[in-house]
This record gives C-alpha cells, structure tokens and sequence, in this order.
C-alpha cells in the first residue's frame, strides 16, 4: 500500500466502546426479560412443575399409585389434602406426580412441531415457486382438518402410546410453525447478504441453515413457547378423550377422565384438582411466551 | 441581514430559539443533545440547519413541534414562536399552534401519510380539523393539491397513498403542511431519498409556495447543495452546537468554522476526479450521546486544534454581517489541513488500454407480471475495460439495479443476451459460472446493514468468502484476513466485532472486504455511498479509488449522485426505462453537448459551484416500463421534441462523434448549437474557499 494511514482507523476507546455497546444491549434483553412481571410469576409456576415432574413422587406425602379400598371418593381432609379419586388414591400426590408424563410429552411434541415446521419455513420462504405451492397448499390441508379429529383419527390408527402421541402434535404444530417462519424468512431472503452468499456459489443449505436460520431465531423462540402451550392443552384434552396418555400414569387429563362421572354426585375433587394443575400449566407457559414476546418486540 | 419581506414586522421572528438544551435520558442519565442552540428565523425567511447525522438537527425540529420522544425533555432555553413562549404553553394550546402556526414536512413521505385512508380525506381533515364543513373541505383540498402543482387533483384525492410516487406523495405531505397557511414550515430531509429530478421540483415547489405564502421555511439537510440553493441563512450543527451561522452564499464561499471547512472539502465538486485528487475527510467520529466537552465541541477532530480549545470552550464570536462563528482560530478555519493525504502518485488513467473485461452485449430483461410484459432492460451493450470504472446514472427505475443483477448472474436475461467475461461467454446464472467467473464479478450494496448477516462477526463474514472463494484455510486464511481487513483499512482488532457494532463507513469497509476477497476483476457498486454521511462518503470514494489504483479493478459504478459518478467515473452510461441513452467518456457526457435526458438530469442536481444551469424542467413521470411510449420512449418528457418523428420512430443507439455515443434524432452538431447557451457543466472556476490548505 503506498497510501496514507487512513483517519478513520478507530482508536482503542472506539473499540472498548463498540463491545461495551454490545454487551450493553444484550445484558439490557435479558434484563427486559427478567424485569416483566408476567415471565417471573410465569416462570415460577413453570419451574414448580418441572420440580413435581423431577420428584413429585419423592415429595408425595402417599404413594400415587396405592389404591385405599377403604377411603375411596373420600373428600378433602387433613390426612387426604385434595381428598381420593374412585380407587382411594390420593388425589394430592396424584396432581404432583403427574406433572411428568405431561412436561415429558408436550415439550418432545412440540420440538418436533417446531423442528419440522422451521424447516418446512426455510425451504419454502428461501426457494419459492413451485416447492413453495406444493409444501404450503399441504400445510393448508392439513390446517383444514379440526386438530383434535386429526389426532384422534392418527391414534386411532397407529394405537395410543406417549411416542403416537408425540409424532401426531408434532405434525399438527407443523403448518403452523412452518407458516410463521417461512413469513420471517420471506422478508429476510430480500436482504442483501442473501445475495452475497449466492454470489460466492454458496449451497442452498448453507444459505438457509447457516445464514438465515440465526436470523430468524426470534419468531422461532416465541413460536415454540407458544406451541407449548397448545400441547400441554392438547394432550391433556386427548388423555381426557381416551387417546393420549395411558393408565396407570397419573396424568392430569387422565385423572378427569377417570372421575368426572362423579360430578353428579357432587364428588368434585378428583376433577377440580388435577384441572386446576392444568390450567395453571398452561397459564405458566403462556406467561413465559408474553414476557419474551415482549423483549424481542423492542 | 435578512431576506425577509418588506412589508412584515420585522420585530418578531417567526422562530426564536434561546440557548435551547434538550437531553435525552438513556440509562437513568440525561444526555444532552442540543447543547445552548440560539437561532432566530424572520417572518418569510428561509434558514437552513445543516451537519451530519447525529448533529441533533432533527430533536431541534421536533423540540420546535413539542414533539419530542418520552425520554427527551427540553432542559433548558426557551422556544418562542411567533413570539409566543412554546414552552409555556399547555397541550391544548400546542395541538391549536400545531394546527394553525407551525408544520413539519418529515423525510418519508411513505409513513408521513395513512396507508389505508385515501389521498382526499387526509388532506380535507387538515381543513375540517379547521373548522370548515365538510363539503368546503373537499374543495379546499383539491384546491390545494392543484396549488402544489399536482396536474389531475381530482383523481389524485381518489387514490390511496401507495399508488402515487414518492414525488407525489411529497407534494401531498407539503400541500397538507401548507392547508393551514402556516407561519413556519419546518422541512426535515424533504427530499432525500427522491430522485435528483423529483428533488428539483419538490425544491421549485417550496421556493414557489414560499413566494406565495410568505411562509417561513426551517429547511433541515444534510445536502449542503440543497441548503445554498433553498435557503438564505444557514446554520451549522455540529454535536449539538451551532458552530456557524451566516447568509448560505458566504458561508458556503467563505465558511469560517474548520467543519464547514471540512465539510465542503468533503464533497466532490468543481468536476474534480479520482486520477486529480483524493477527497479530504474528518477524521475521526462524533463524540458520543451525551459526552461530557469542556472545550470545543469539534477540537479532537480538527487540525487546527490548539491547547486552548480543549480547554475553552469558544463562545459565538460575531464576525458582521451576520455571520458567526464558534471558533478560537476563526479567521485561519480556510488553513484547515488537510485530513487526507492528495494522491500520492497520480492515478493512472490508461484509457482503453487492453481488451476488455466485461462485455455486455444486447441484453434485455423482460418480467412477467399478471399477464403484463414489463421490459426492464432493452437491448443494452457496452464493455468496461480493465482498470476502468463506468458510472450508471439515471432516475429509478431506469433498469440500473436490474442490469447490475443481470452481470452478476442473480438475474436471468431473455434469451438472446451475450455477456462476456474477457472474452468466454458467461452464463447467465451466477450457479453455473466457475469458480474463476464467479470470483471475477463482485458488488458492494447500498446498504451495508442489509448486505451483512446481522449474526456473523466480521471475521465469519470475510473468512467465509475467502474459505469460499479463493479456498483457502486455517492459518493462510486468517493471514490473508488480516491483509485485506488492511487494504480496506479496517482494524484488525475489531474483527470479532458484529456489523452492530459497527459505524456505517466501517460496516462499508466490510462489505468492500468481502467483495475484494476472491480478487476480483470487477466489481458492481450499487450506491455504496448514498447511505453514508459525506465525510465518510469521502473516505469511501477514495477507498474504491486506491483499490483500483492497487489492484487495477473495473468498477460498474451505480449512484445517482451525479458528483460522485464524476469523480470516480473513467466512463458513464445514461439509461432510461432500460435503454442507454448516452454513452462515452465521462467528461465528454459531462460537457455540452448532451442527450436531452443527461442535460436535464445534469440541470436538476443543484450544485454548491457558481453558475448554476437554467433548470431545465421534465414533465410529468417516467413513464411505465409495461407500457413504453412509441418512438423515442424519453419523447413524452423530451424538452427538445422534434416533432412526429420523435414519437413514431426510436433513435438508434449511434455514435454521433468518436467514443461518444448517443441516442436522439436531434444531430450532435444541434445539440451543441442549443445547448451553447448553459454555462459548461464544469465550471472549473476556483472559487475562493477551495482547497488553499492543500
């Protein structure tokens, strides 16, 4: 080089001050995301269930599982805190325990929903034209169908089983996701470092993996959780129906499947309860979700 | 002192600013903006607030319209218009003085204006907010767009905001800014973004409404051009400050602040080229939001900076006349040294030297849209030697980004297209050139942010192309990193460094990097500079010319800064709707005689050099590349018409004197015959403030 320096070289304090910018702005995300109310007490819930998940058992002042003869349909007291369900088991250590079936499925379901349906976007959103007709008329179909009917009619067909379960959500979230990412990556393909890379022959996957796909991350964090708050109303529906968790697992939807029959009888608890333990689930994801919407979103 | 008109009271100005702060709070911390901005505006004058991005010109505008963001608060000073206290007043009265007194033109007009409510209504509610009936407000509004020379009001007002073009939607903001005859109008950036012609007749818009109205006029840009032309005074922001202020004329022949200084030697003008002379920058950066300056505001990036202006602050020292400025040394600002080195050794102008690199030859693009044909390119040929650069100039949509794209292989041209690379035919998909071809052709985009993945750090970005590209690993990659990082003058240890991190000119340098990388033989730039602020435009010019210089690239030149394809340009292509319509060397289309459409082009630029062109007015739009006039397709706008001819028969593309090609029925000899009369597009007169400190 036979030129001058140049002045606009950046002086060390330009750089100190370019990673502080930085480090400034993500610790600020994370301090959004902390700061909002809804994903504490959200996060909270959440971080109770997956404790009932990991040690409900140990922590279950009875055995789920262990049927009383004796005190069966027994209302709440202080030895049965939320009182027995038609075998006398105790509805208490029930709703803790059955955290994990639930918390085991509808993540697993929903991953690969979201897996699928993310790539699905990528493919469709990057090429376009005919792939893009084919995969999302497809996707259009299988949204036209009611959700729970595919489901019912998938495990009918395949048998129920936790993995039956698993692959039919994930196929049902599928259209969704695939929808949501393929609109982000419509408008991130028009930008120019797209074109950078296909003006250095870069493969498409390189492209649509490697260039796109940490671009689009956002939409598709805010997509999965979500979706799993779908799932876990979703399964616990279907487990409701007959179709999704087995016995003898002490899952909620099951649980209000296998009492509701006494609710006539103004037998209440063994329905209220794990329904209660359901809702509140699906109230904790969706918090979470809100909170952060809210910090991408700004 | 001032222009204003005779017949108002020249005791209360329409706009007072008095030792104006504003802050704004970021992190808990009030970070001060505009730091004791005085200025005053007559009834019916024009003033002009210019300096570079971040100077705080537009929180002044908002400041004036109450308008500020939540965490921004006037700290200090006061606003008084038309001799009102703004600052005391409560809400209602500012919405009434919103309403009535002042308006502001913003830079967008796409968001200035509801997408979803048509042209009419939005125009007619400024009247109805007026308090006039509804009826009345119809027809006040279609009075008004006919004042801003919009030529079918009636169908205008039907439209919806997206089917008119920016120039329109332009003069649809102005006219709703003017229903209620403001007092002040405040413009900020009315025409950036336009193209030069529209900006020309936006600008004749004002100035013909200001003569009409007697409006005062707030005009805020960074286009020093645009300022002279419009304004009277002129006021210079710089972090904050007003460093000068004065009547536009001098200040602009004669500035007396070393960042006016710095500024004008900035701008490539007096037809000064890349083979005379590197531009001068401003080294270094704006001080950040908010930093604390004891002294001057300018002293760490000024060359004439002594001990005492770190120290003390200058105050505004009157210079007469009404001018001032905020300088210790204000009487040597003009020996200003210079930031930048001149050229070294005298760029090499080897014209026509060797075969050519890249031939284009015939090619069109036709698009297929809802059953229309729209023929973006029509039968284009040119080639570009090696070490040469052709400038693409023309309004937008003239076909400049579509040929861009179809050299680059990201296109597909119709069927009977040649392109050629030294002298193989190239495919016409970038996916089945090799290795070789697809190293050889590169591009630098507009827009750097757009041009970088967000998501990668600058390492990732040009590792990548010179892992792609030129195949190379581990160690010997990293070491060739670190040589171009260096050619393009970019610090080796900001290469971890994501593109946010990144200023605009370093973002630029980047994308340059990643062009260079598989040492290209030519390389598109596509507006590399119109994103940045001029004294980085400045350094990135002379960036693109040393590179040349070292590596000997041909560059395809696209800008519609017709100052800047000047300075770079060896030759210039002029297009319109996808027909070159002049091609030769780039004095020779810069010089009389021109093509009708380059004359006009050239006579909508305004320039900061004396003896501005007779403007030289287009009519009407371009028309739609689906549906071409007959004939000559520039006939409709054509202000040298023939006659039937011109709109029965197309020109060929013909060479109506050695080198210089031209497509127009009027002969060359004509050309130089009617166009004699314009002062020569060059005008190498030195005016005073020039480069003395050269």
């Amino acid at each position: 080089m036979t030129t001058a320096p140049d002045p606009l070289i950046l002086v060390p304090e330009q750089l100190t001050k370019a990673s502080d910018d930085a480090r400034v702005a993500r610790r600020e995300r994370l301090r959004l995301v902390l700061r909002s109310k809804t994903f504490l007490v959200g996060s909270v819930i959440f971080l109770f269930w997956i404790f009932c998940a990991l040690f409900g058992e140990m922590v279950a002042p009875k055995n789920p599982f262990a049927s009383d003869p004796l005190n069966r349909l027994a209302s709440p007291s202080g030895e049965f805190w939320f009182g027995t369900d038609r075998l006398g088991r105790d509805v208490f250590s029930r709703v803790l325990a059955g955290a994990r079936e639930i918390l085991t499925v509808a993540p697993l379901a929903t991953l690969l929903g979201t897996g699928i349906g993310t790539i699905l976007g990528l493919v469709t959103g990057y090429f376009r034209g005919l792939v893009d007709d084919a995969i999302m008329r497809l996707m259009d179909a299988l949204l036209a169908v009611p959700l729970v009917i595919l489901a019912l009619l998938a495990l009918v067909a395949l048998g129920p089983s936790n993995t039956t379960v698993i692959v039919v959500i994930g196929i049902v979230f599928t259209p969704l996701v695939a929808r949501t990412v393929r609109a982000a990556v419509l408008s991130e393909a028009q930008l120019e470092y797209v074109q950078a890379a296909r003006l250095r022959n870069e493969r498409a996957p390189y492209i649509m993996f490697a260039e796109i796909l940490p671009n689009v991350l956002p939409p598709v964090i805010v997509e999965f959780t979500v979706r799993l708050g779908y799932a876990v109303f979703t399964i616990a529906a279907l487990s409701f129906l007959g179709f999704g968790i087995q016995p003898p697992a002490p899952d909620w939807g099951l649980q209000v499947f296998e009492n509701y029959g006494f609710l006539s009888a103004n037998i209440w608890w063994p329905v209220l309860f794990p329904a209660v333990a359901i809702a509140s689930l699906v109230v904790a994801v969706n918090l979470i979700s809100d909170g952060i919407t809210q910090a991408f979103e700004r | 002192m001032t222009a204003a008109v005779p017949d108002l009271p020249l005791a209360v100005p329409a706009l007072e600013l008095r030792d104006l702060e504003v802050a704004y709070r970021v992190r808990g911390i009030d970070r001060p903006v505009l730091r004791g901005v005085s200025l005053e505006i007559a009834q019916g004058e024009a003033y002009g607030l210019v300096g570079e991005s971040g100077c705080g010109k537009t929180t002044a505008a908002f400041a004036v319209m109450r308008y500020l963001p939540r965490n921004g608060r006037v700290t200090g000073g006061s606003i008084g218009v038309g001799g009102n206290d703004l600052l005391a007043m409560s809400e209602a009265q500012v919405r009434h003085l919103r309403a009535k007194t002042v308006s502001m033109v913003y830079q967008n007009p796409g968001t200035a204006l509801n997408p979803s409510i048509r042209v009419g209504e939005q125009v007619a509610e400024v009247f109805r907010i007026a308090g006039r009936s509804k009826e009345e407000s119809r027809e006040r509004a279609r009075a008004m767009l006919a004042k801003v020379q919009i030529s079918d009001p009636a169908r205008v007002l039907k439209r919806y905001p997206h089917q008119l073009s920016g120039g329109m939607q332009q003069r649809v903001v102005i006219a709703m800014a003017l229903a209620s005859d403001p007092t002040l109008l405040i413009l900020d950036e009315p025409t950036t973004g336009l193209d030069a012609t529209v900006e020309a007749e936006v600008l004749d818009l004002v100035t013909a409404l200001r003569a009409e109205f007697g409006t005062s006029v707030l005009f805020i840009s960074h286009n020093l051009a645009v300022i002279a032309k419009m304004c009277e005074r002129v006021g210079v922001l710089y972090a904050g400050r007003l460093v000068e202020e004065g009547p536009a004329g001098q200040v602009f022949e004669n500035p007396r602040h070393p960042y006016t200084v710095g500024l004008l030697r900035c701008i490539p003008r007096r037809g000064v080229r890349k083979d005379q002379t590197r531009l001068d920058t401003i080294p270094g950066f704006l001080p950040s939001l908010g930093a604390a300056l004891p002294g001057c505001v300018f002293a760490d990036r000024c060359g004439l900076a002594q001990e005492i202006c770190r120290a003390e602050e200058p105050a505004l020292i009157d210079l007469g006349g009404g001018r001032s400025s905020r300088c210790h040394f204000h009487e040597q600002a003009h020996l200003l040294p210079r930031a930048t080195a001149p050229r070294g050794h005298a760029a090499s102008r080897d014209g026509g030297g060797g075969e050519p690199i890249v031939r284009v030859e015939s090619v069109s693009k036709t698009f297929k849209q809802e059953g229309h044909e729209i023929r973006a390119l029509a039968d284009v040929s040119f080639a570009i030697r090696p070490g040469e650069t052709l400038g693409l100039v023309g309004e937008s949509g003239s076909g400049k980004t579509t040929l861009a794209r179809v050299l680059l292989g990201l296109s597909e041209p119709d069927a009977d297209s040649r392109l050629e690379l030294d002298g193989r035919p190239l495919a016409s998909r970038v996916g089945k050139r090799d290795t070789e071809q697809v190293r050889a052709i590169q591009i630098v985009f507009q827009n750097p942010d757009a041009a970088l993945n967000r998501r990668f750090s600058v390492r990732r970005i040009i590792g990548r192309a010179l892992k792609k590209l030129l195949g190379v690993r581990g160690s010997q990659r990293d070491e060739r990193l670190e040589t171009l990082a260096q050619s393009v003058r970019f610090d080796n240890r900001l290469l971890g460094a994501r593109p946010s991190q990144l200023s605009g000119g370093l973002k630029q340098r980047v994308a340059i990097a990643r062009a260079f990388a598989g040492d290209p033989r030519a390389v598109v730039c596509d507006e590399p500079t119109s994103a940045l602020d001029v004294s980085v435009q400045a350094a990135i010019l002379n960036l693109l010319a040393d590179l040349q210089n070292d590596k000997g690239v041909t560059y395809l030149f696209i800008s519609h800064d017709l100052g800047v394809v000047r300075y770079l340009s060896d030759r210039i292509a002029v297009l319109y709707l996808g027909r070159v319509m002049e091609l030769g060397d780039a004095e020779v289309v810069f010089n009389a005689p021109h093509h009708p459409y380059t004359e006009a082009l050239l006579s909508a630029v305004p320039t900061l050099d004396r003896g501005e062109r007779p403007r030289i007015k287009l009519e009407g739009e371009m028309p739609s590349a689906a549906d071409p006039p007959s004939g000559c397709v520039f006939h409709t706008r054509c202000p040298r018409k023939l006659g039937e001819i011109c709109e029965t028969e197309e020109p060929p593309l013909v060479e109506a004197e050695p080198g210089h090609l031209m497509r127009c029925h009027i002969s060359i000899e004509e050309l130089r015959r009617l166009q004699a009369t314009a002062p020569d597009a060059g005008n190498r007169g030195r005016s005073p403030s020039g480069n003395r400190g050269a």
